[in-house]
């Protein structure tokens, strides 16, 4: 069942590098994950990963395999054709730290942008009431493991680092979303337009809905579909739709 | 003179776990400075991989349900070896911890009129694990770094410094723990991006560094699980308990060979699904202890009752504790009645409409689509025993988590002991994490602002260049140190597997003396060749230098398991002895404590038996007589000896 | 010292060319990407496929002749506001539009489908991707040097989609009108059935699907709430749109092949090179 697989694996640092070479033993069963433990073990003691569950469930072990954004530990070796390189490199959107190690603060600084739930006052702790359809898709959006390969193969930033600053990335666009949904987020008595903000501020409307997200998402996470368009849809709510507007006005005044 | 850079805080937690972040959290509140040192990316810790949920004696589900019940059922999970004042806190306080976690935006699967869902498991009597499908783990880690966040936001507003007063140094390693005299007073580690070196100073230390599991080759575990803290703890002069009580989660994956060991959650078996051997039969009805006689279901057709009537009928005995079903399972598959891949057969398949289980447990189908090409709503899943837990860990008070013996040492989570006793339940390590995270915040916060400025300890600089010397030896194996050189280097990565293999073989569910014995033998030539475990490259970012340090702490901690497992001659929860298959109840009030033998290299490599570690025996303290009566007489005779009945 | 959620201070200055994944601070990787498979596959068939949408509906649009064949009018051409319509018989001919137009009735109304579909959020992608390779596909990099997606002129103005999507009903409702009157005979008689009936039909059932799975519609719809157990109605109502949203490009390619078959169908008949066939 064991064969030879043809691997070429990124080798450097932040001043250069090189994909190299290495023929290694794949047995039935194994992913990509197992392939790269076994060159650390044999041949490159130093090569650098990271990873942690090997499960799928931690988001630790993001690169990039023939030049698609995946997860090392849920690439099985069966999907990959035998006789074809197998082409393992870092995450191309991030800065390189060493090997298959990127520098991946940008997600962290992003993450610090996007203001945090806000509970509502006067419901004391153990008298939250939520109904399960209201929790349904804030919980879609919390299965992120954040293993930032959306953000990694999103254009925006991947293909213009420039846009960096001003756009916070599909993982924390959906972070918004989450929690403008959250049923009982009371951001906006606290004067926190998330639905505003959210193109203001996070740069929702750098995203061209071209679901590169979605597609390279482990979690299944619709992203484009019930994070990202309703998310656009709600800042539309706020900015161009005078019906909306208007009905807001009226209603406001009527109360 | 050290050039390593060093920086001072209030408190330093290590581990970002579900225990060290609500530590952390928790000092922050205090007004305290607090830095979070973890290994991996934070949010990446092992506790994203808690699948069922968190135990909490809410009452949504079933209105009986109380902390009395739920500590009742801890005790009885733990076979009494439990701390008893850490079980009744943990099972006081864990509803507010949850419900906390609420105000924080974490969002529960919801009960119909709206409440936090509650959902059967192992052991509990009544639905009790707040949950979020099979992922609550994830749920925990992320709403606790959410708020950590959210503190950082605050101190952003108010100071310009989101780090001002919570920080995370991630992907860094503590090799050593400092001291002054008998005080702690900082931490040495080094970063693993770089390799370079750190000293944090703090009067306050919180270990929370989880568990031990990658010692043993099948494990659940994650690479992170190289026993840190136990280790720093025993080389800090703390003491360990219950060391040979390690938990075999009964559902792990056997197949394929590169998943072997990752968890098939209990909630598997909560939802419905059944073990079956290769005859088809549902063997666990065979394996019913005369302790949970009473408890559970005598029939299949009762078993099955009980998913829909639970008033009614007694549960099957599939959910029974955790290290009674993974003997179970083992005694199958020793019997030659398991599945092709050496496990047996958990189906929910046949149990549960396919619509139903893809809803309920999505992770797992993702899990096993993705990794073994087995659809669980068609066909069964090959399971069989993995090393999940060690209940041992550091010897803590039960109020505080503070460490026994070190001033300024806390350790909460799976890295303190006592609160398990001897098998942990499902669902109790995610409201351990909370409860006690918290208490080891608050008490290290409050010991750290008691400290005037002056009395605070120093770390020396010799400590500092003794840790560093320590850290660096892996690169001078050979032409350094010539006690060290002699000899050709060993591959960390090989002696890592031989660890793994003797653990797994020696000391593992099932145990015999003579193999133990052995198990110390190998270990303290494995202790031996350890110290010529030599890398090469550099120190940027090198998981072969990273082996070779944690292999030390795995290596102590192997040891600790061993001994303590060989002393205990009775079988007890996560400690199963081939050669002495009872309960003894004289051994319920004993705790075994090991400790660091004075560091002299001489005796201890000479006689493996003798090794770095020593064991004493300690009783436990008697059990308040107003929780004693929780419980009926004949069940209390199973447990305690007739003296501490009639006192 | 470096904690990983600080950025470090090492990397190089953002604004330094040349950006994207040969970015001074990415691996060193010369080649755009290293995808194996035939990533240039579907946008290239995506482009091929509108392009030829494109080419047709110019044609047929401009041709201002051969779109009503009693009672079958083609969907190019309804409503028809112009005065200068053939006349259609109680059709949705009104001829709002005075007599000073001279061009092709369609070119008034084909706006608001087009509209539409511009906007369109699959429609975006695939014309994103397709004709502008922005990106031509994941993790291929784009040609661009600039990037400013949706946010100034003209793309800002893709978030006018929900007023065409108004329209776009009611269109879909003149639509099905004239599906019913297919059910009339040449003279005006009910109880008639051609092919040309059936033609119209679908694509009439595909058109409200593909109206009604839009994601404005579903924002609309439902998704705009917070609280969906609160509006027990609107909650069912988002859950069919959003079961119909899942397959929203199925349905704008579905829709948008029907469209041209259907007015071909009229264009065949209409013309005389085909004779429909009467079921009853």
């Amino acid at each position: 069942m064991s064969y030879d697989a043809h691997f070429r694996v990124w080798r450097g640092d932040a001043d250069g590098g090189d994909l190299v070479d290495y023929t290694v033993a794949v047995n039935e069963g194994e992913v990509v994950l197992d392939v790269i433990h076994r060159l650390q073990a044999t041949e490159a003691a130093d090569l650098a990963v990271r990873w942690n569950c090997k499960a799928g469930k931690c988001g630790s072990c993001s690169a990039e395999i023939n030049g698609r954004p995946r997860l090392m530990c849920m690439t099985r070796m069966s999907s990959l054709d035998r006789d074809a390189t197998v082409t393992v490199t870092p995450m191309r959107a991030f800065p390189v730290l060493r090997d298959l190690v990127t520098d991946v603060s940008f997600n962290y600084q992003k993450a610090r942008e996007i203001p945090a739930f806000v509970p509502p006052q006067g419901v004391k702790p153990g008298e939250y009431r939520m109904r399960q359809e209201d929790v349904n898709r804030s919980q879609e959006f919390r299965k992120c493991i954040e293993c930032f390969l959306c953000q990694d193969t999103c254009h925006v930033v991947r293909d213009h680092e420039e846009n960096k600053p001003a756009f916070a990335g599909p993982r924390f666009l959906m972070r918004v979303a989450e929690l403008d949904m959250h049923p009982l987020d009371a951001a906006a008595e606290t004067g926190v337009d998330r639905k505003r903000s959210a193109q203001e501020e996070h740069g929702l409307g750098y995203c061209n809905i071209t679901k590169c997200c979605t597609e390279v998402c482990p979690e299944h996470i619709k992203i484009t579909d019930n994070a990202l368009i309703p998310l656009k849809e709600r800042a539309v709510d706020r900015k161009y739709d005078p019906l909306v507007w208007l009905g807001s006005k009226i209603r406001r005044r009527g109360a | 003179m050290s050039h390593t850079p060093r920086q001072s805080w209030d408190v330093v937690v290590v581990g970002a776990g579900g225990a060290g972040l609500r530590a952390a959290i928790e000092a922050r509140e205090q007004g305290l400075r607090c830095a979070v040192i973890c290994k991996s990316l934070f949010g990446k810790a092992h506790t994203v991989m808690a699948e069922g949920g968190i135990a909490a004696s809410m009452g949504n589900v079933n209105q009986g349900d109380n902390w009395q019940v739920h500590f009742r059922d801890t005790m009885r999970g733990g076979k009494f070896l439990n701390q008893w004042r850490m079980a009744e806190l943990h099972a006081q306080e864990a509803p507010d911890r949850v419900w906390e976690l609420e105000t924080w935006g974490a969002l529960f699967d919801r009960t119909p009129d709206g409440r936090i869902s509650q959902r059967n498991f192992g052991g509990h009597e009544y639905p009790r694990l707040a949950h979020v499908g099979d992922r609550t783990g994830l749920e925990l880690i992320r709403t606790l770094q959410q708020k950590i966040v959210s503190l950082q936001q605050d101190d952003h507003r108010e100071t310009g410094d989101h780090e001002a007063r919570l920080k995370v140094f991630q992907e860094c390693t503590v090799t050593r723990l400092l001291k002054d005299g008998d005080r702690v007073a900082g931490v040495f580690g080094y970063e693993r991006e770089s390799g370079r070196f750190f000293t944090i100073e703090a009067p306050a230390v919180v270990l929370a560094t989880g568990g031990i599991g990658k010692s043993f080759k099948v494990t659940s575990n994650s690479w992170e699980y190289t026993g840190d803290g136990h280790a720093l703890a025993l080389l800090a002069g703390a003491s360990l308990i219950n060391m040979e009580f390690v938990q075999f989660h009964p559902t792990g994956m056997v197949w394929p060979p590169s998943v072997k060991g990752i968890l098939v959650t209990e909630s598997v078996r909560g939802d419905g699904g059944v073990l079956r051997n290769s005859d088809g039969k549902r063997f666990m009805f065979d394996y019913i202890p005369d302790v949970f006689r009473e408890k559970y279901a005598e029939s299949e057709e009762e078993g099955d009752r009980w998913y829909k009537d639970q008033e009614n009928n007694r549960r099957p005995p599939e959910l029974l504790p955790r290290d009674e079903v993974a003997r179970a399972i083992n005694a199958e598959v020793k019997a030659g009645r398991g599945s092709p891949h050496g496990g047996v057969f958990l189906d929910i398949s046949s149990r549960l409409p396919a619509e139903e289980i893809r809803r309920k447990l999505p992770s797992m189908h993702h899990q096993f689509k993705e990794l073994a090409d087995v659809d669980i709503t068609a066909e069964p899943m090959e399971v069989g025993p993995t090393c999940h837990y060690v209940m041992g860990g550091v010897d803590v008070d039960p109020d505080t988590a503070a460490a026994v013996g070190v001033p300024g040492l806390f350790a909460a989570g799976e890295v303190a002991g006592g609160m398990h006793g001897s098998n942990r339940l499902g669902g109790n390590s995610l409201s351990d994490l909370l409860v006690f995270g918290r208490r080891a915040g608050l008490h290290a916060a409050e010991y750290a602002a008691a400290l005037g400025e002056g009395a605070r300890p120093r770390v020396s600089e010799a400590a500092v260049e003794a840790a560093e010397a320590e850290a660096l030896r892996p690169f001078g194996v050979e032409g350094g140190d010539p006690a060290v050189s002699a000899g050709r280097a060993e591959n960390p990565y090989a002696l890592h597997q031989e660890l793994q293999q003797s653990m797994n073989d020696l000391v593992g569910i099932i145990r015999k003396a003579p193999e133990m014995e052995e198990a110390l033998r190998r270990l303290s030539a494995l202790r031996e060749r350890s110290r010529r475990a030599g890398v090469e490259g550099h120190r940027q970012f090198n998981p072969g230098w990273h082996l070779a340090l944690d292999l030390r702490n795995m290596l102590l901690v192997s040891e600790c398991v061993a001994r303590a497992a060989l002393e205990r001659t009775e079988s007890r929860g996560g400690h199963t002895r081939d050669d002495h298959p009872g309960m003894d109840r004289r051994w319920r009030r004993v705790n075994l404590v090991c400790r660091l033998a004075e560091e002299s290299t001489g005796s201890a490599m000479a006689d493996p038996l003798l090794g770095l570690v020593r064991l004493t025996r300690r009783d436990m303290p008697p059990i308040r007589g107003d929780l004693l009566s929780l419980f009926e007489k004949e069940e209390l005779v199973k447990y305690l000896t007739d003296e501490e009945l009639t006192t | 010292m470096a904690t990983g959620t600080d950025p470090r201070t090492t990397a190089p200055a953002p604004t330094e060319a040349p950006g994207g994944v040969h970015h001074a601070s990415r691996a060193a990787i010369p080649a755009r990407h290293l995808r194996i498979d035939r990533w240039w596959l579907a946008p290239a068939a995506t482009a091929g496929g509108l392009l030829a949408f494109v080419v047709y509906s110019t044609w047929r649009a401009f041709a201002n002749a051969d779109y009503y064949a009693a009672p079958y009018v083609s969907p190019f051409y309804s409503p028809c506001v112009a005065k200068n319509c053939v006349p259609m018989k109680d059709g949705a001919d009104w001829g709002v539009f005075g007599t000073w137009w001279s061009l092709s009735p369609a070119l008034l109304v084909l706006i608001f489908p087009l509209g539409f579909r511009l906007t369109c959020y699959y429609y975006r992608k695939a014309y994103y991707r397709g004709f502008w390779a922005s990106p031509p596909a994941c993790a291929v990099a784009e040609p661009h040097r600039k990037y400013s997606g949706e946010t100034r002129f003209p793309l800002i103005l893709q978030n006018v989609h929900r007023y065409f999507f108004y329209f776009a009903v009611l269109v879909a409702g003149i639509l099905t009108y004239d599906a019913v009157l297919g059910f009339r005979d040449a003279d005006g008689a009910w109880g008639h059935m051609g092919l040309g009936t059936l033609v119209l039909l679908a694509n009439v059932a595909l058109i409200w699907a593909y109206t009604l799975s839009c994601h404005s519609c579903r924002h609309i719809v439902g998704g705009r709430l917070r609280n969906f157990s609160k509006h027990p109605v609107r909650y069912r109502m988002w859950g069919w749109v959003s079961v119909l949203n899942a397959r929203h490009m199925l349905l704008a390619w579905a829709s948008l092949v029907s469209v041209a078959v259907a007015d071909f169908y009229v264009y065949l008949v209409a013309s005389g090179a085909f004779d429909d066939p009467r079921f009853f």
